[in-house]
């Protein structure tokens, strides 16, 4: 083989103390689908950040085509043709197909747009992606989301990129959309197109992809053929320790039932979804995303309006449905996104613990009984901090989770809805986590879990349920599913199973 | 400790900055600007946008704006004036000027949060129909009544003298001490600043968002109440078209005391501060000569480089 089309060689990136590459080298050829894969946090996102021009790496070597390439933005980076399909869709809803594909990079002369070169070019585009429901003068708002998905690699063909890089395009996706996805990756390849396929879902990494690179803190760990790589030494690789010791078992026993959904239905999901969690259980939830998983949550939790059913709790039947009765019900959310709603990133880890049950008399806060509650749930669960007084914002992505757990346990919530709970953190603090979900579950504590990350569903949950486009299938024991068949379930609903 | 000391710096800008145009002034014009009398003045004229910024600093912790408080300042004075007028003794005008503020405010926050309109735009609305309803209830003029007891208020020189500076001047520093506790010590305050940091985090925690805006906005029209009725004794006269365009004084001092548009942040302390210090400015232009259109580019200047310096600090 020749040289390689993209080669990056011991790419460094810090920020600040925090080093977020520490070490990358990947290569990716001409007419290849190149996996690239790790945990939340290995580095992935920052580099493509590097790969697209937006940030600068700190030291390395990255060529491409056989010249040095170091973009000076994104920009740059898609002149060179790089071109990055990111997982939250960039798209301006109310501009059409042909609008979105052309946006920033219209052809102009003196300031007046050139309609007919346009056209030309945003013909092109579609017709290598051939989806007869592009029409290019639709708006984009009135197309699914895996139209969108496609929209969004139409931008990159505009360019006439040589590197496309997708980040987890199948996430939101039904599995029919996933297959039109997965034709248009393979005719990409065959025309020579490089095609950096990132991905959480390893078994459809290794039907659509070559060749993989395995990230982990920061670092190149494994790179090689797919077809000689079972999905489980993947993992291994992706975590860096063997499976049982990233999932701990604390043995816990299931008690009285404590929380109980009957016919549940929400605006426009759940669909009337029922389900009984016990004490001293964990329940995971999977799915795709965009399948009504954080809606259940949310709805349960009064977050979101309830149209139909009821939510029981030790006994009682929704006396209230906003989130303070709930929280006085024993109810407790960890949100899945931790920057906008669930901490309050600009202010204190004691005020971010204590205020979903400020400690107060007649209105007035006891500021003493705060700061002590701060100090013992940050010794308790290991909150690496400077002190209950420090800002949220300062803390790791494991510590800031950490503190959103630690709110649930200060107002001695029963029932832990815990959304993504390990997005965005790392391995180290998600075994930490992992143990901690065990422990409150030997103290007789319920926890419904919702994961996109199956192997720590399979790892964690007692019993798993999947939901597929608003229902909300049958919670069955873990020993019964496999990935494949939760991945299965998740794409196509139960009468697949 | 650290939080101590990170609030002790946040009124520590405008603190500095007093004390730069006090000592400029003091130079410039040592025999007129160094004396009690004028202190006395400058506190004084420091009562109504002070009061004013009280309450707004609610309002912007909690993430909004309260465009309507000169309009409302304006129809508390002519309320005042009228229910003095028609015979009402001094405490029951007061107390009606006060609750037709509250009144307002709660008006304002009900629409925010019923009708999920941005607080830009419900308290611009009321800012035009405040004034007008003024306007309307004095017939387009300045209504007259005997202001009573309630002129003593805003009088410089106060009786009795041990109290050395005017009435409505204590006024506003036991209220900014009061409201000061209110925020940093009770839930309704804490509940404030989670609004204002994050809303979804509060809502997240069981906060009742609504209910805490409902009461942010009725503080923010009981200040804007206090300062009308003040408002009133220093005219003696309810006059519909006073205090036009001061809900932007109120924004500015807010906003030089270290509170942020955004919400999450603020103090009592700093906007008072913020008020004290536009009025030490003024002061001192008109004492030294400066024409009044210098002083407007003086003022305009400050609130960017205020925020501008507070940014660096918080950005190093």
């Amino acid at each position: 083989m020749s040289e390689p089309l993209l080669s990056m060689r011991d790419v460094v990136k810090r920020y600040g103390a925090v080093t977020a590459l520490a070490g990358i080298d990947l290569e990716v050829r001409a007419g290849e689908v190149h996996a690239l894969v790790g945990e939340n946090g290995a580095g992935k996102s920052t580099l493509m950040k590097v790969l697209s021009g937006a940030v600068k790496p700190d030291g390395g070597v990255m060529r491409l085509g056989g010249a040095p390439y170091a973009p000076r933005g994104p920009d740059d980076a898609l002149r060179r043709g790089v071109a990055m399909v990111y997982q939250e869709l960039n798209l301006a809803p109310d501009l059409t197909v042909a609008q979105n594909l052309l946006l920033g990079r219209e052809s102009s002369r003196l300031g007046w747009l050139r309609s007919s070169e346009d056209r030309r070019r945003v013909e092109a585009a579609l017709a290598r992606i051939e989806h007869p429901e592009l029409a290019p003068d639709r708006r984009v708002a009135d197309l699914g989301p895996g139209a969108r998905q496609l929209v969004e690699i139409g931008r990159a063909l505009v360019e006439d990129a040589r590197i496309v890089v997708l980040d987890e395009p199948t996430s939101s996706l039904s599995a029919p959309q996933a297959e039109t996805l997965y034709r248009v990756i393979a005719r990409l390849r065959d025309d020579g197109v490089a095609v950096v396929f990132i991905s959480h879902f390893l078994e459809e990494v290794k039907r659509v992809a070559e060749r993989y690179t395995v990230l982990r803190d920061g670092r190149t760990v494994e790179t090689g053929d797919l077809a000689e790589v079972p999905v489980a030494a993947l993992v291994e690789a992706m975590v860096g320790r063997s499976l049982d010791e990233v999932y701990p078992t604390v043995p816990h026993e299931r008690g009285a039932p404590i929380l109980t959904l009957d016919g549940l239905a929400g605006e426009p999901w759940p669909r009337r979804a029922s389900l009984t969690l016990h004490r001293g259980e964990i329940l995971g939830v999977a799915g795709l995303v965009g399948a009504g998983r954080t809606e259940l949550l949310r709805a349960l939790f009064g977050l979101a309006p309830v149209k139909d059913g009821t939510v029981t709790v030790a006994g009682v039947t929704d006396r209230g449905r906003d989130p303070r009765a709930r929280i006085g019900q024993g109810l407790g959310l960890v949100s899945e996104d931790r920057k906008e709603e669930g901490l309050s990133l600009t202010r204190s880890i004691g005020e971010n613990l204590t205020l979903s049950r400020l400690p107060s008399r007649l209105g007035w806060l006891d500021v003493g009984a705060a700061r002590r509650a701060a100090a013992r749930w940050i010794g308790e669960l290991s909150i690496k901090a400077q002190g209950g007084a420090q800002v949220v914002g300062e803390l790791s992505g494991g510590n800031q989770q950490k503190v959103a757990i630690a709110r649930l346990l200060h107002q001695d919530a029963d029932v832990l809805l815990l959304d993504e709970p390990t997005r965005g953190v790392d391995v180290g603090s998600k075994v930490e986590i992992y143990t901690l979900i065990g422990e409150l579950a030997a103290q007789g504590k319920a926890i419904l879990m919702v994961s996109s990350y199956l192997p720590e569903l399979l790892g964690v949950a007692d019993r798993i349920a999947v939901m597929h486009r608003g229902a909300l299938g049958e919670a069955r024991p873990t020993t019964e599913w496999t990935e494949a068949s939760l991945l299965d379930v998740a794409a196509r609903g139960s009468e697949a199973a | 400790m650290r939080e101590r000391l990170s609030r002790a710096l946040d009124v520590a800008g405008p603190l500095i900055g007093l004390l730069v145009v006090m000592v400029l002034f003091a130079i410039l014009v040592p025999d007129r600007f160094l004396t009690a009398y004028n202190f006395k003045t400058v506190a004084t004229q420091t009562v109504i946008v002070g009061l004013g910024a009280i309450g707004m600093t609610f309002v912007m912790i909690s993430g909004g704006i309260d465009l309507s408080i000169g309009s409302v300042i304006a129809l508390v004075s002519v309320c005042t004036a009228v229910l003095l007028r028609d015979g009402s003794s001094e405490i029951v005008a007061l107390l009606g000027g006060v609750g037709v503020g509250v009144l307002v405010g709660a008006l304002n926050g009900l629409v925010i949060t019923r009708a999920k309109i941005v607080p830009f735009i419900v308290t611009l609305g009321t800012m035009g129909v405040a004034r007008g309803v003024a306007k309307w209830l004095g017939d387009e003029q300045t209504v007259r009544a005997d202001a009573g007891w309630l002129a003593d208020l805003m009088k410089k020189t106060p009786d009795p003298g041990w109290l050395l500076l005017a009435k409505g001047v204590w006024i506003t520093l036991v209220l900014a001490g009061v409201m000061t506790l209110v925020l940093r010590r009770t839930v309704l305050g804490t509940h404030c600043f989670a609004i204002g940091s994050s809303e979804p985090t509060a809502r997240l925690c069981g906060v009742h968002v609504e209910r805490v805006k409902l009461a942010v906005y009725a503080i923010g029209g009981l200040f804007a109440g206090v300062a009308g009725v003040l408002q009133f004794g220093r005219l003696t006269v309810g006059d519909p078209t006073t205090a036009i365009g001061l809900e932007l004084d109120v924004i500015a001092a807010v906003v030089i005391g270290g509170g942020s548009l955004a919400g999450g942040r603020g103090s009592i302390v700093g906007a008072l501060l913020g008020a004290f210090f536009m009025s030490v400015l003024a002061n001192g232009c008109t004492l030294s000569g400066v024409p009044t259109y210098v002083q407007e580019i003086l003022v305009g200047a400050i609130i960017v480089l205020a925020v501008g310096l507070d940014r660096l600090r918080r950005g190093a």
